[in-house]
């Protein structure tokens, strides 16, 4: 096949596939903005014939999903906060410092990697209610305070630390603390950044544990509340449509902002098992 | 220089391990003895209301058709969905590789925005695509002449509409991991391949596959982890129905341990699909053992 025929059938063939892969999200978007019924309206209406923002309104006013943007907001970033400062330390210490039954506490770690989170979420579950956390904040931050994978990334990229660097510090006299924050995570900024965007949208986008300890709407995440509002409003198409893009947009922009850690954090993890 | 007389390992340690500790070691091992218990509503109210019943959680799971429809539409979901999007995968990875390809870094973000968009928004999108009248996919499908499916309301589409939309939502996923495995295969392996007379599609067969070996190792335990976890979108699209038809284990788990609060049987469930879950993981480290990594097959090719 001629050089030129194989480029344009090469490019051909990834443009349908990107078609094909935008087009629900396309739609949800361009039906987001269309007045109420012309989505189910019969012709197919592609784009809007007129652009509205009735719905994006009605869901901020009449359905207060303002309130469950914030707690989606306020989860993913305690989440992000706490389990970065606390995965770091751990990965930190599994990495640099000897000590008894380091590997085989790293091996346990690691094999409990297969164990679906589902397995724990009953007892779980139990254990917050008698603490007195369901149905608030603290239900979804608790367990997410610290991860196994968020430990295992933070190992892996602190072990090319040079061991000099820190005994140099050490004998600079610098404590052991402030070894970790002024020099081991100035050193670690990329893979923070990476796991940091990986523990925000699994959070953001997190359905069955928000919606088991999360009982009270003013309590709901988007996705909880999305996942409501399609009981009731089922034959809102455009309404739901803009209840999706107000749930996905906030993910989507972080993403292509920040895409370029996210992917790349993603190829070095797979690469590396 | 004096020494600590505690390793600071610890104190950097304690507070990662003491959260895991707490909140999932201990609730894993609670659950299997929940498990051994007749936990229900009764015993929410008061845990004075619970019984020892040993495998009594288990016995009934044998016995109960529910448990078994969610086990095979699980099963189903997994070994259909998980070949599917792995071979998407590998055919996005590969164009995307191709040396004449342009604007590589567009064409990856646009297949991985899926990948990053919360589930039950894009199940919620989905749902209206399947509509039989509204949706665009049977709109899409009437100009080839194929008349309206009831995508959602015909148990015998509902589960194929549900793969296809999980395919969609996460083939960009591996797509990335496949795309860092084909970058990792020296260049030399084609030019020996090629002085071979290997041509291209050679090259793929016993070049590439071969050498993406452990990444496809790797792609499978994640996806069949992942899949085996089925539960946003049937809850989302089907509420597991029309007829059963879409009811997954987990989904399974979340009505039996939160909507019933049989949080004995619930468990007994969640523990069922942790050993599977465990089981296939195991056979699928060992096929990789077994895999052969080299590249000593395009030599005996081109010999024959």
């Amino acid at each position: 096949m001629k050089r030129v025929t194989r480029l344009v059938l090469l490019h051909l063939a990834l443009a349908v596939a990107a078609g094909a892969t935008l087009l629900p999200l396309l739609w949800m978007l361009s039906a987001s903005l269309m007045p109420a019924g012309e989505a189910t309206a019969f012709g197919h209406h592609l784009l809007p014939s007129t652009v509205t923002f009735e719905h994006y309104r009605a869901l901020f006013t009449r359905l207060n999903l303002a309130r469950d943007a914030a707690n989606s907001a306020l989860l993913a970033a305690a989440v992000t906060l706490i389990s970065l400062a606390l995965n770091s330390m751990a990965g930190y210490a599994f990495a640099k410092f000897r000590f008894a039954g380091r590997d085989r506490v790293f091996r346990v770690l690691l094999a409990a990697l297969v164990i679906p989170g589902q397995v724990a979420m009953l007892p779980l579950f139990l254990m917050l209610r008698e603490l007195g956390c369901i149905n608030t904040y603290w239900s979804v931050i608790i367990p997410g305070m610290a991860s196994i994978f968020g430990i295992f990334l933070i190992r892996q990229y602190a072990l090319s630390i040079p061991d000099s660097l820190l005994d140099a510090a050490r004998i600079d006299g610098a404590g052991e603390f402030r070894i970790y924050r002024s020099l081991v995570l100035p050193v670690c900024k990329p893979i923070l950044v990476t796991l940091a965007i990986f523990t925000f949208m699994g959070t953001w986008n997190d359905f069955l544990w928000p919606l088991i300890v999360l009982t009270d709407s003013d309590m709901y995440t988007l996705p909880v509340a999305l996942a409501n509002l399609v009981g009731e409003h089922v034959q809102d198409t455009e309404l739901m449509m803009a209840g999706s893009v107000l749930t996905v947009l906030p993910v989507v922009v972080l993403f292509m902002a920040l895409q370029r850690y996210y992917i790349e954090g993603l190829m070095s993890g797979g690469v590396k098992e | 220089m004096t020494r600590p007389r505690i390793n600071p390992a610890y104190g950097f340690l304690a507070p990662a391990l003491l959260v895991i500790a707490a909140f999932f070691f201990v609730p894993v091992v609670a659950s299997v003895l929940l498990s051994v218990t007749d936990f229900d509503i009764y015993a929410v109210a008061s845990f004075a209301n619970l019984r020892f019943i040993g495998y009594g959680n288990y016995a009934h799971l044998l016995q109960d058709p529910l448990f078994w429809v969610a086990l095979k539409n699980t099963v189903h979901f997994v070994f259909v969905a998980g070949p599917l999007s792995i071979g998407v995968s590998l055919a996005a990875a590969v164009l995307l590789s191709a040396k004449l390809v342009r604007f590589k870094a567009v064409f990856r973000i646009i297949f991985f925005l899926p990948v990053i968009t919360t589930l039950v928004a894009v199940a919620v999108v989905w749902r209206y695509l399947y509509h039989p009248r509204f949706g665009l996919l049977n709109y899409g499908l009437s100009f080839l002449g194929i008349g309206p499916v009831d995508w959602l309301g015909d148990p015998a589409w509902a589960m194929p509409a549900i793969i296809l939309l999980a395919v969609w939502k996460n083939f960009g996923f591996n797509m990335v991991i496949f795309v860092a495995g084909l970058q990792s295969i020296p260049g030399r392996l084609y030019e020996v391949a090629s002085l071979d007379g290997a041509g291209p599609r050679r090259q793929f067969w016993y070049v590439t596959l071969p050498m993406l070996a452990p990444t496809f190792a790797f792609v499978t335990i994640i996806t069949l982890i992942g899949y085996f976890q089925l539960f946003a979108e049937p809850y989302v699209m089907t509420q597991g129905g029309p007829g059963h038809s879409t009811l997954s284990v987990v989904l399974l788990m979340y009505q039996e341990g939160f909507r019933w609060w049989n949080m004995g049987y619930a468990a007994a469930v969640a523990f069922v699909l942790f050993v599977i879950i465990l089981a296939l993981t195991l056979v699928s480290l060992r096929l990789r053992g077994g895999a052969p990594l080299g590249v000593a097959e395009p030599g005996r090719e081109s010999a024959g």
